[in-house]
């Protein structure tokens, strides 16, 4: 990137299943009030910084309204601005985040805002299901069934017989994701489905298509988040505590179909010929990416590793926020993006390792996932999830974490109890962190590292 | 609601144009929401009927044939193509490497001796507009020479990776659409196959 490029600040709404009595604009405003209160602005001193808009909206058909960007930058006050939307599936708003990035990087702007939301509380669920599924070949895939759930299992299928050997050791893995993001929701004011459950809950939770059951599935939420980045010279206009930001982007396939053998891209932690006994070991593994793997995945974090200098996402990362649309394509992404090798997902989980605090040794985990709750335990409002990421990274890069999620006010705001047990799930001494955003059966992904200034790990 | 069948919406081409007849767009009133707690209006409903009016263009093969019970494919044959001699299936209409016109090709022999399941998965739930029988058995399968892994359903039997399929077509009451092609385990016998569905 030409310029370097900061965080200046970030905010989300509340998430919730439905909202009936609250527009699509009162949460936008939600969060973009909520990130001026983070760099103690009002929303005019905020807004009269920002150049250029880029607003992440996935599913527009849902709400049969096209161009809701226009509704929601007028509803912001930011007309006359240039505003565009980006809507690449789930990776909407880690993409609205990408553009505002390479705006700012390119010096066409100074200050850029992303902000996303997804409300998909407006339609009956079966014709929800069928809106989701025409984000497949409306041809080749949605006809089946109208259902995306069936799409995307089938890969959930391959990994589970593969790599987890469809051994019940594996399925208890799988459902410790659920119980873990679950459980850090309970921390989280704004997470939707806050839950003190074990693994037997999740195995024995309704099927939904198997191996996946109901508690090994994402969210269906409503809700906004946003970011806004800024050259330097804004950014520290803005706050004293700007952080710098850099995104990756990769592709693939819009159907699994399509999806020819190739060779494994390795990132700087892999060797060549690593995986040459793959096969061997994983009998049915030797085809790449095939159905166990997101080459998207994979290419996003390469690009954004060379970007920043990370070696190894374990030693050079303190907190890490993956798109856990299952319980499964979240053990699937650990290998994408090189925490662990193709066929070790499991030990990211197993090890402590993902975990605040490591639940094997008692100390700080090496690399805790998604604190926030992720996409299981707190939301998947897509245009939102993406930049709700880069939010909880960022908190902890701030060292502001517990001032978003302790406050009993804001508990008592948002209508949810805080819990008596409430902890910490602040990152001691975060420097560095990765937030993956993903869409569907992995056509777009990306990822953004976000650094605290003075820790970088390579010169501009 | 069922139309009755000179109502419902038929489109053809003529002189290179859409003509359609029967009914479209049928509209339906807005019902208030309120709110019982509070009797206060919070929305409204917005009834829609739609029909969208779509081309298969250079796709058209496909799906014709399959009320054929042809299943093509597609194949680069550029003989500049790094990647000449590569078959997709799906079928695309260009190679995804050169953008050259990629010829159609008759796979059903090599789909009927070598097709077998690679990954599946079992769903009770579908969305709205859904055709098939639930719970529905979703498969993708393999061919031998073939690059790609293609969509399917089972229609009868029970998936299992590695299984040997072979395709049967909806040739006596085609939709025109992937529907049309579905898979049976191999050796299932005709008497099996859903109403419309041949080998």
């Amino acid at each position: 990137m030409s310029k370097p490029v900061y965080l200046a600040t970030v905010g989300m709404s509340k998430f919730g299943r439905s909202f009936p009595e609250t527009r699509t604009e009162e949460l936008a405003i939600q969060a973009l009030t909520a990130a001026a209160d983070f760099v103690k602005m009002t929303p005019a001193e905020l807004k009269s910084y920002i150049h250029t808009c880029y607003y992440g909206h996935f599913a527009d058909h849902f709400g049969d309204q096209l161009l809701g960007e226009a509704v929601i930058h007028d509803r912001l006050g930011l007309d006359p601005l240039g505003n565009i939307g980006v809507k690449p599936g789930g990776a909407t708003g880690g993409s609205a985040m990408w553009e505002a990035i390479k705006a700012v990087a390119s010096g066409y702007s100074d200050c850029a805002l992303a902000l996303g939301w997804e409300r998909m509380d407006e339609a009956p669920t079966d014709e929800g299901n069928h809106l989701i599924s025409a984000a497949a070949d409306k041809d080749w895939e949605t006809p089946m069934g109208h259902i995306y759930t069936g799409y995307y299992a089938v890969m959930a299928q391959r990994y589970w017989k593969i790599f987890g050997k469809s051994e019940d050791s594996f399925r208890r893995t799988m459902a410790e994701v659920s119980v873990k993001n679950h459980g850090y929701a309970r921390m989280n004011p704004y997470a939707q489905a806050p839950m003190k459950i074990t693994v037997e809950d999740v195995i024995n939770s309704p099927i939904v298509a198997d191996p996946l059951r109901v508690l090994d599935c994402c969210l269906m939420s409503v809700g906004s988040a946003c970011g806004i980045v800024c050259d330097e010279k804004t950014a520290y206009e803005l706050t004293d505590n700007p952080l710098r930001i850099w995104i990756g982007a990769g592709s693939h396939t819009l159907r699994v179909a399509d999806r020819r053998n190739m060779e494994i891209p390795l990132p700087p932690n892999e060797k060549v010929g690593q995986y040459d006994d793959l096969g061997t070991r994983f009998p049915g593994a030797d085809r790449y990416p095939g159905f166990t793997s997101f080459l998207a995945a994979r290419v996003a974090a390469y690009y954004a590793y060379n970007m920043t200098g990370i070696k190894d996402p374990c030693d050079d990362l303190d907190i890490v926020e993956l798109h856990d649309a299952f319980t499964i394509s979240d053990i699937q992404s650990y290998e994408d993006v090189g925490i662990r090798p193709y066929g070790e997902g499991r030990d990211y989980i197993e090890s402590g390792d993902a975990y605040h605090t490591n639940p094997l040794t008692g100390k700080p985990g090496k690399l805790p996932s998604n604190l926030s709750g992720g996409l299981i335990g707190t939301m998947h409002a897509v245009g939102a999830t993406g930049l709700m990421q880069i939010a909880e990274v960022g908190y902890h890069i701030w060292n502001r974490w517990d001032e978003i999620h302790e406050d009993p006010a804001k508990w008592k705001e948002f209508g949810r109890e805080k819990p008596s047990d409430w902890t910490s799930l602040q990152v001691k001494g975060a420097k560095r962190g990765l937030a993956i955003s993903h869409a569907g059966v992995g056509s777009h992904v990306t990822a953004a590292i976000l650094m605290d200034p003075n820790h970088l790990l390579k010169e501009d | 609601m069922v139309k009755a069948e000179e109502d419902i919406g038929k489109v053809v081409i003529k002189d290179g144009r859409y003509k359609i007849s029967g009914k479209f767009s049928i509209p339906e009133a807005n019902q208030p929401i309120f709110n019982e707690d509070t009797g206060k209006l919070a929305g409204i409903t917005n009834p829609r009927d739609m029909t969208y009016i779509h081309t298969y263009g250079g796709e058209a093969i496909f799906f014709e044939s399959l009320a054929k019970g042809k299943l093509m494919a597609s194949r680069c044959d550029n003989e500049k193509c790094e990647f000449k001699g590569t078959i997709h299936e799906p079928f695309r209409i260009y190679c995804p490497d050169c953008l050259r016109k990629a010829t159609p090709i008759d796979i059903t022999e090599k789909a009927r001796k070598t097709a077998k399941v690679h990954s599946f998965i079992i769903t009770a739930r579908a969305g709205a507009f859904n055709s098939l029988k639930l719970p529905i058995k979703f498969i993708n399968i393999e061919f031998e020479g073939v690059s790609t892994i293609l969509m399917g359903y089972l229609s009868f039997g029970e998936p299992e990776m590695g299984l040997r399929v072979v395709p049967i077509f909806n040739t006596k009451n085609p939709t025109y659409t992937i529907v049309d092609l579905s898979w049976v385990p191999e050796g299932t016998a005709e008497s099996e196959l859903p109403e419309g569905f041949t080998f």
